[in-house]
């Protein structure tokens, strides 16, 4: 983003003019404004990483919404983030399916190669890792997401691929 | 009315209410969080659970929420049932897994709803051992203390909060075992509502924060029923006190005034009481100005040796009670006697109070206006001149709600579903005014003009109802909605002081009336007893004819009025340089005192008795919460030892409130009721008096062994029938006389339905007060005419008072919270305006205003009329601006902007920081 980008919203915070237009594509479907605020937090978030105060008062503001009302929208889900996460974020399946599978042995794997648990980012800023209830699936359990990638019948060797070249966890 | 069967006990209820209600009306405690009388329910905390049979075969049964389920005819339920104890008391157990064991340190304790639950439900064991959640707390400003580890997540805050009071900056936040409670950021909450958070949280999470600051518990208040003198509105309170300090205001049910919630103004607004402004004792004003304390008896006498056979008059005060007013008129007579307003406010009040004591149409309660199908609004900021009238409207609005819900068959009190069926559908509310006002987000309707052209708007609108449409469009359009309605409501009041907006809101209420409409006028007026003291007076009783007669006048005792906020310097110079003597009688220090030869102290309205007239012609008494301290007297007591001293022959027989009451209300035809407001002091409630302190109010401690270590003897109450003691019954009296609410299991303010009839019903003693007005006969036309017109000169601009909350009221703002939430004076500008003087918000602009020079810190308003400026109204730095007049303005080079003030916070964050917002921990 540079600032010829950017457009000054009502508030503080700044909507870049490609957010704007993508919004106002929801926008035109929905009767109420702030019908459109999953949509708009995730369209920040595509192309921010996350969403922090000063997008999401600027997502309010532009939705003529309060910030209370949308952050209570956008602290409800947990795939809105509202903290800075990794270049790509680790769903980490630990449902059922995944549990009965043995995941809990192959998190303990990715944490060890990346050195990071739950809710932490690689020192490298790679990944952040998080615990999803279920990814839909189980029939190839145990699962995970890396980034927009489902990555499948996962064991401890396949972590060991997958991270290789890793340098993140290295020092931990 | 259905039969219901609730564990074979069968029972008549009423048609479209819920189980859990139908249980309360019958005296059945059934465990509850999340419903709430005014609120309805949404089944979020599964307190109220009970079984459900499908028929007298059926013994097994299933759970259904009480709240949820509609009583039908011939249904079958159980409390008793183990499936349902069971299931409810799992309920306590889950939500005391992360409640904390602080209830010792909880300003909720004693008090709390939770805790009366958890004994309901004979929940007793922790079997829970890992660690609790623990979140982060907000500072939310100097009213409300935020403790969210307390939390049950029953969502009431964030209901009342934001769908019952219009707030938008308190939400639910995050999801299951981490829902929080808050702002965005640390910050004062905006509303001016907020202090009911305090009674609407079921546990601790929200409190009275000036309470903490010198906190009692519950059982150690000594209350009374009181009455809010912070406007004009006469809600009902309860002040409790302890240790000669009001401890804090809680509210007092009253199911046609202010019902379960006051304003933040009315519940903090009473500092003022334990001030050090207070005056103790007596003064007289020795020859350096300097003055020397005198006991009660000198200054009497002192004041007897002035008057006697010397020409007195006096100043009465929309402030002070009608019993002291009265009084006053009658001792000096109403030739020598002003009403206490200034000039123009005395016109408009006493306009407002001849309008109601004839016109045809109803002067509602705030229940009536509740009821409101279509609202008109004339030159009121109503949030800020009226406030609880205006939460009243916001739930008027939302009769389009509840008529849509009708048509779709479901019950008013299914709260979520009834919201999500309307959407933002709401009955129309159509606001007329200079600038901006706090109800603009739920008008249909804005309409921006000044105030001369708000009454011609007015008087187009009430032909246009009458047959004669103008060609003002909107105001046929107005007019059109008004018809349309069942029970339109048409609101205006004093703040513009301009009579003809107040004789076209009369003209439009009779032209409804006429045309078969249930039609509602309702005035806002300044002060408590505003009305009251007009009803009392005649509009020729003005300080201006005082002052024109100021020669030939020897004393003049001036009641509870601080003259300054009233007339003008040059004025109060021609009062003083006649050479009259001056009395002066108030609660708090302020500079008129201070030319007074003589300054008697008055007692507050939490140490006196007295009668105020509401806004809606409400009589109602308020009671001494405690003994006033030192030398203070009310004002009732000075005024009848003055006369008496003088030798008044009338006065003189006079000892007694009750014989002061009795004598108001013979002194006219409109004032009969008065004997009726409260019984008198000889009423008995099973043969005892009214007890003010609680049972377990804890007697004798130490607080006072520095001064002497006996047991002071209880001051004795000859005016009421409340006692200062624990001995007496609290139950079954006139609501009028209730202190405090608590009922066995029941030591919350949930305890009031103890009290009442039945559910969200009026009080089992009946409504408190007694209405003077009702409707009369007469049909207002408006006299406004299309010449009344100012020419403005260019680069003028007529001043509006924007009216505060927190500032505007003379005795409230001298409390501390209030005062730090009331800020600077300022001016309100129009962006156009601002960016014609090139200024913004924060800068400074000097405001030109008879020869006198004000640089104030600019706000930018969003809606204003034309040629209006906004200024604070009733802060010290804008008091000699005059409404309707012009001022010149000019930016200010010398202006320094304030420097944004970091959040202010109480210093007591001191809890490691954790994951309330933590969006990526599951």
């Amino acid at each position: 983003m540079n600032d010829a980008q950017m457009i000054q919203t009502d508030r503080t915070g700044l909507l870049t003019q490609e957010e704007i237009r993508q919004i106002d594509a929801e926008l035109a479907h929905i009767p109420y404004k702030s019908g459109a605020a999953i949509d708009a937090l995730k369209i920040v978030q595509a192309h921010r990483g996350w969403v922090s105060d000063e997008s999401l008062q600027a997502i309010a503001s532009y939705l003529e919404m309060s910030a209370e009302e949308l952050e209570g929208v956008a602290t409800f889900y947990n795939l809105i983030y509202r903290r800075p996460v990794g270049e790509k974020v680790i769903l980490f399946c630990d449902s059922v399916s995944c549990w009965i599978c043995g995941c809990d042995k192959i998190k303990a794997k990715v944490s060890e190669k990346l050195g990071i648990d739950y809710g932490q980012t690689t020192a490298d800023n790679h990944y952040t890792l998080l615990p999803v209830p279920c990814l839909g699936a189980c029939d190839r359990a145990p699962v995970m997401m890396i980034g927009d990638d489902l990555v499948t019948h996962l064991d401890e060797e396949k972590i060991d691929q997958l991270f290789s070249d890793n340098q993140s966890g290295g020092d931990q | 009315m259905p039969t219901i069967y609730v564990d074979g006990q069968q029972l008549s209820v009423k048609e479209g209410e819920n189980i859990l209600e139908a249980c309360l009306n019958a005296g059945i405690d059934l465990p509850y969080f999340c419903w709430h009388p005014a609120m309805g329910s949404i089944g979020s905390c599964r307190q109220c659970a009970v079984v459900q049979y499908q028929n007298e075969e059926d013994t097994n049964g299933r759970i259904v929420m009480g709240c949820m389920t509609p009583v039908t005819e011939g249904a079958r339920f159980s409390l008793s049932a183990d499936k349902g104890t069971e299931f409810r008391e799992a309920v306590i157990e889950s939500l005391m897994l992360n409640h904390p064991h602080d209830c010792p340190v909880c300003a909720e304790g004693g008090e709390c709803h939770l805790q009366d639950m958890t004994v309901m439900v004979g929940h007793r064991d922790r079997r829970y051992k890992g660690l609790k959640n623990t979140y982060r707390n907000q500072y939310l400003g100097p009213l409300i203390s935020h403790e969210m580890n307390r939390c049950i997540t029953c969502y009431r805050c964030e209901r009342y909060y934001s769908d019952y009071a219009g707030g938008t900056d308190l939400s639910a936040q995050a999801s299951h075992d981490h829902v929080y409670f808050g702002r965005h950021e640390a910050g004062v909450l905006e509303s001016e509502f907020s202090g009911n958070l305090v009674e609407v949280c079921p546990t601790g999470v929200f409190t009275d924060k000036p309470l903490l600051k010198h906190y009692s518990r519950k059982w150690d208040l000594q209350s009374a029923p009181s009455i809010c003198t912070g406007c004009a509105v006469g809600c009902n309170i309860a002040p409790g006190e302890r240790y000669g300090k009001l401890k804090r205001v809680h509210n007092r049910f009253n199911h046609e005034v202010n019902g379960y919630f006051l304003c933040d103004r009315g519940r903090f607004g009473s500092g003022y009481v334990n001030s050090p402004l207070r005056l103790d004792y007596a003064g007289l004003r020795k020859l350096d100005g300097s003055f020397q304390a005198i006991h009660q008896q000198a200054a009497v006498d002192t004041a007897a040796e002035w008057i006697k056979g010397k020409k007195v008059a006096a100043i009465g005060s929309p402030r002070a009670s009608l019993e002291a007013n009265y009084l006053l008129r009658e001792w000096v007579g109403k030739e020598n006697f002003a009403a206490g307003f200034s000039d123009r406010e005395g016109q408009v009040v006493h306009q407002i109070a001849a309008i109601l004591k004839t016109t045809n149409a109803l002067c509602p309660s705030i229940k009536q206006m509740e009821a409101a199908d279509a609202i008109l609004i004339l030159g009121e900021d109503v949030t800020h001149t009226a406030p609880r009238v205006a939460l009243g409207l916001r739930q008027a609005v939302r009769n389009k709600a509840h008529q849509l819900a009708e048509q779709a068959g479901l019950p008013k009190w299914q709260d979520a579903a009834v919201r999500n069926l309307a959407q933002d559908q709401r009955s129309p509310m159509i606001i007329v005014s200079p600038l901006d006002t706090r109800l603009d987000d739920i008008a249909s309707e804005l309409v921006s003009l000044g105030a001369d052209d708000i009454a011609l708007f007015g008087s187009a609108v009430a032909q246009a109802i009458a047959g004669q449409p103008s060609d003002n469009s909107m105001a046929n359009r107005v007019a059109e909605l008004l018809k349309e309605a069942e029970r339109p409501l048409i609101v205006s009041g004093s703040s513009l002081l301009n009579n003809a907006v107040v004789e076209s809101a009369a003209a439009i209420a009779s032209a409804l009336k006429d045309s078969d409409r249930q039609a509602m006028l309702s005035y806002c007026v300044p002060e408590a007893n505003s009305l009251g003291v007009a009803l009392l007076t005649e509009e020729s009783e003005s300080i201006a004819g005082l002052i024109a007669r100021a020669s030939e006048i020897d004393v003049l005792v001036i009641l509870e009025n601080d003259l300054q906020r009233r007339i003008s310097p040059s004025q109060i110079d021609q009062l003083r340089s006649a050479g009259a003597k001056l009395i002066g009688l108030d609660v708090l220090e302020n500079e008129l005192l201070s030319i007074c030869d003589l300054v008697l102290p008055a007692a507050s309205y939490a140490e006196a008795e007295g009668t105020l007239v509401s806004s809606e012609g409400r009589a109602q008494r308020y009671y001494p919460v405690f003994t006033p301290a030192a030398e203070r007297m009310p004002s009732w007591k000075w005024l009848l030892d003055l006369p008496t001293a003088c030798g008044h022959s009338e006065i003189s027989k006079l000892t007694h409130f009750d014989q002061i009451v009795e004598a108001c209300a013979a002194s006219c035809e409109l004032f009969r009721p008065l004997t009726k407001v409260a019984p008198d002091q000889g009423f008995r409630s099973h043969g005892l008096k009214i007890a003010r302190k609680t049972h377990r109010y804890s007697g004798r401690t130490a607080i006072n062994a520095n001064l002497s270590v006996h047991e002071p003897q209880q001051p004795i109450d000859h005016e009421s029938p409340l006692t200062f003691s624990m001995e007496g019954i609290n139950r079954d009296q006139p609501a009028s006389l209730t202190p405090f609410y608590w009922s066995p299991g029941w030591n919350s303010n949930q305890s009031l339905q103890k009290f009442q009839a039945e559910v969200d019903g009026p009080l089992r003693g009946g409504s408190a007060g007694q209405r003077l007005l009702e409707p009369q006969t007469e049909t207002f036309k408006s006299t406004a005419s299309t010449t009344n017109h100012f020419k403005m000169q260019p680069s003028q601009w007529q001043l509006v008072p924007i009216y505060r909350v927190h500032g505007s009221e003379e005795l409230s703002a001298v409390t501390e919270e209030i005062s730090e939430l009331a800020g600077e004076a300022f001016i309100a500008l129009g962006a156009v305006v601002a960016e014609k003087l090139g200024v913004g918000e924060g800068d400074g602009v000097i405001v030109s205003h008879f020869g006198d020079d004000q640089s104030l810190e600019v706000k930018i308003l969003t809606r204003v009329a034309k040629n209006c400026i906004g200024y604070s109204a009733g802060y010290a730095q804008t008091l000699d601006f005059r409404v309707g007049s012009f001022a010149t303005l000019a930016k200010d080079p010398q202006w320094q902007r304030r420097t944004p003030q970091l959040i202010a916070t109480d210093g007591g964050n001191k809890r490691p920081p954790n994951d309330w917002q933590e969006s990526l921990h599951v």
